[in-house]
């Protein structure tokens, strides 16, 4: 008797959990449709932001958001791909340094993005940009302030074990047959990793890069003091041009602003559209990795 | 003299540890050129391994160690000073699961010759031609080249994947049940193109099934617990054993 009442307590705990969780997600959805939707429409997606802020579109934020994950991909993809590679292909499980690289991957992948912000700033700006400056520009400051580009790499540091992860495993699929094939054909190591190994792993590296992009997308700490703007009147052109992205817009729309009522309608289409990026990212990703995880079994 | 061709491949005094575990003990061997030898025996008697030593492919595998000589045209490939590489040219391999790559027909075959660096299209063209024709596969897939070889059947895949290592041109090729995977009439096409191949190529063959050994091999090689127990003339071997554990084992007795 009484464990038939446990048993009815415990699974009713675990319904209500699902059913909480599911209530979450409707809920964001909902509010973000019901608020955004309205004001989401092709002027909004294509014009500056006006009067204050208060009226006209979000442009800037997304082709700032676009461009600074774009060279995010660029720096984070090859490097994680490389490192991916070490880890599958050439790192003996036993060794000391295949277990240090590890255990650095996943401590990176657990660092708040808050501090990813302050290394960017300190690393990034402090140090290298400043030391660009004394180097090229006797000093003048141009790249010792916020700029895309730091902010573009601290949001590569960030994704890095997202693209190592999701490269490693693809490159853990692809059976030992045919690297046995390759070698047994006279093919080096590494002739066999550029014909055999990495196009047979090219979904798992979309797939690390889609994410790390939807990632990136995404966070705002980390850019927070190393290049996104609260607002500008033109867009990037260079480098050393500082930003606007998406997720720090929807920060400053509704923490900064002179006038938060105004600024509703932008704030709730600004975080459907972001919503919407991340999501679609996400469900792209999910799928290329359930091709993946298929081929394994 | 056992033999009317020329030694290919001398192997003296060869042991291979798994660890501590021995998995090959003292084997000594010669095998003839241009002739098919089979490796026959029970499972885990040492075959297949002794197979992969003759490539160098147990370099792969962690924690093996080999002693003694394998000497091919008159060169020890444990030496060391040899390039695995060349040698892996020189000696090809056909695995008992069909592995082509996820290329197409035409790629698959043009892998070899390209990371040897053979880049102009008529070259390939020829090399991927004759290599087909000589693994008795060219009029089966003439008209669909480009298409993935992964559509071929199981054993279409397995004769494009010793097409594959002909166009590499070996000397000798090793076969590891080559046609274990396949349906009857696969695998006698298979034993049909090793009779083919041994006018131009040595050929060594573990297989498990006696009839295949007795049919397609020249020489035959009983292994029993990593020793090499007898190795004969293939009709000697299957009409009067010498040993008899081998007598045992082909008429079924055992393994």
């Amino acid at each position: 008797m009484k464990r038939n009442i446990k048993d009815k307590v415990v699974e009713s705990l675990t319904g209500i959990s699902v059913l909480l969780i599911i209530f979450i997600i409707v809920s964001i959805l909902a509010i973000t449709i019901i608020g955004g939707w309205p004001n989401l429409n092709w002027t909004f997606l294509s014009e500056f932001p006006k009067d204050g802020m208060t009226k006209g579109g979000i442009f800037p934020a997304i082709v700032g958001t676009a461009v600074m994950t774009l060279i995010m991909a660029v720096a984070a993809v090859p490097f994680g791909v490389i490192t991916a590679i070490y880890l599958a292909e050439y790192a003996n499980e036993k060794s000391v340094l295949a277990k240090i690289i590890r255990f650095a991957v996943k401590t990176l992948a657990v660092v708040p993005s808050i501090i990813f912000g302050l290394f960017g700033l300190g690393f990034f700006i402090g140090f290298i940009g400043k030391n660009m400056d004394g180097i090229l520009n006797g000093g003048e400051l141009k790249w010792g302030q916020p700029n895309i580009l730091w902010a573009s790499l601290t949001m590569a540091l960030l994704t890095l074990p997202v693209v190592i992860v999701a490269v490693e495993e693809a490159i853990r699929t692809i059976p030992k047959e045919m690297r046995e094939a390759s070698l047994a054909l006279g093919a080096t190591k590494w002739q066999t990793i550029k014909k055999v190994v990495i196009p047979g792993s090219v979904s798992g590296i979309l797939t690390g890069t889609i994410l790390a992009v939807s990632r990136g997308a995404g966070e705002v700490a980390p850019i927070l003091f190393t290049g996104a703007a609260y607002f500008l009147s033109d867009l990037p052109h260079s480098l050393s041009d500082q930003f606007m992205s998406l997720g720090y817009h929807i920060y400053i729309m509704s923490t900064q602003s002179s006038d938060v009522d105004a600024t509703m309608p932008i704030q709730f289409a600004t975080t459907l559209v972001l919503l919407l990026l991340t999501f679609s990212l996400n469900g792209i990703a999910v799928t290329l990795r359930y091709r993946i995880r298929k081929r394994a079994r | 003299m056992l033999y009317m061709n020329n030694i290919k491949v001398k192997v003296n005094d060869l042991t291979l540890h798994y660890g501590t575990n021995p998995a090959l003990k003292n084997i000594n061997m010669e095998i003839p050129e241009k002739m098919v030898t089979a490796f026959i025996g029970p499972s885990g008697c040492g075959k297949s391994t002794f197979l992969r030593t003759l490539n160098r492919m147990n370099d792969l595998i962690d924690n093996v160690k080999i002693a003694g000589e394998v000497i091919i045209d008159s060169i020890n490939i444990y030496d060391k000073d040899i390039d695995v590489v060349n040698l892996r040219k020189k000696v090809g391999m056909i695995f008992q699961k069909s592995n082509p790559f996820a290329k197409s027909v035409y790629d698959n075959v043009a892998f070899g010759p390209r990371i040897n660096g053979i880049s102009q299209r008529n070259k390939l063209d020829e090399i991927v031609e004759y290599s087909l024709k000589q693994a008795a596969i060219w009029d089966e897939v003439k008209g669909r080249l480009h298409n993935s070889a992964l559509s071929l059947s199981g054993g279409q895949q397995q004769r494009l994947c010793i097409a594959r290592t002909l166009a590499v041109n070996p000397d000798i090729i090793l076969m590891d049940e080559p046609a274990s995977a396949l349906d009857p009439i696969s695998t006698s096409k298979i034993e049909e193109l090793i009779h083919e191949l041994k006018q131009q190529y040595t050929i060594i063959i573990v297989t498990h099934n006696m009839q295949q050994a007795a049919r397609t091999s020249d020489f035959t090689a009983f292994f029993y617990l990593g020793e090499l127990i007898e190795f004969n003339k293939t009709e000697l071997m299957f009409s009067n054993p010498a040993k008899k554990q081998t007598e045992d084992y082909i008429s079924g007795r055992f393994g």
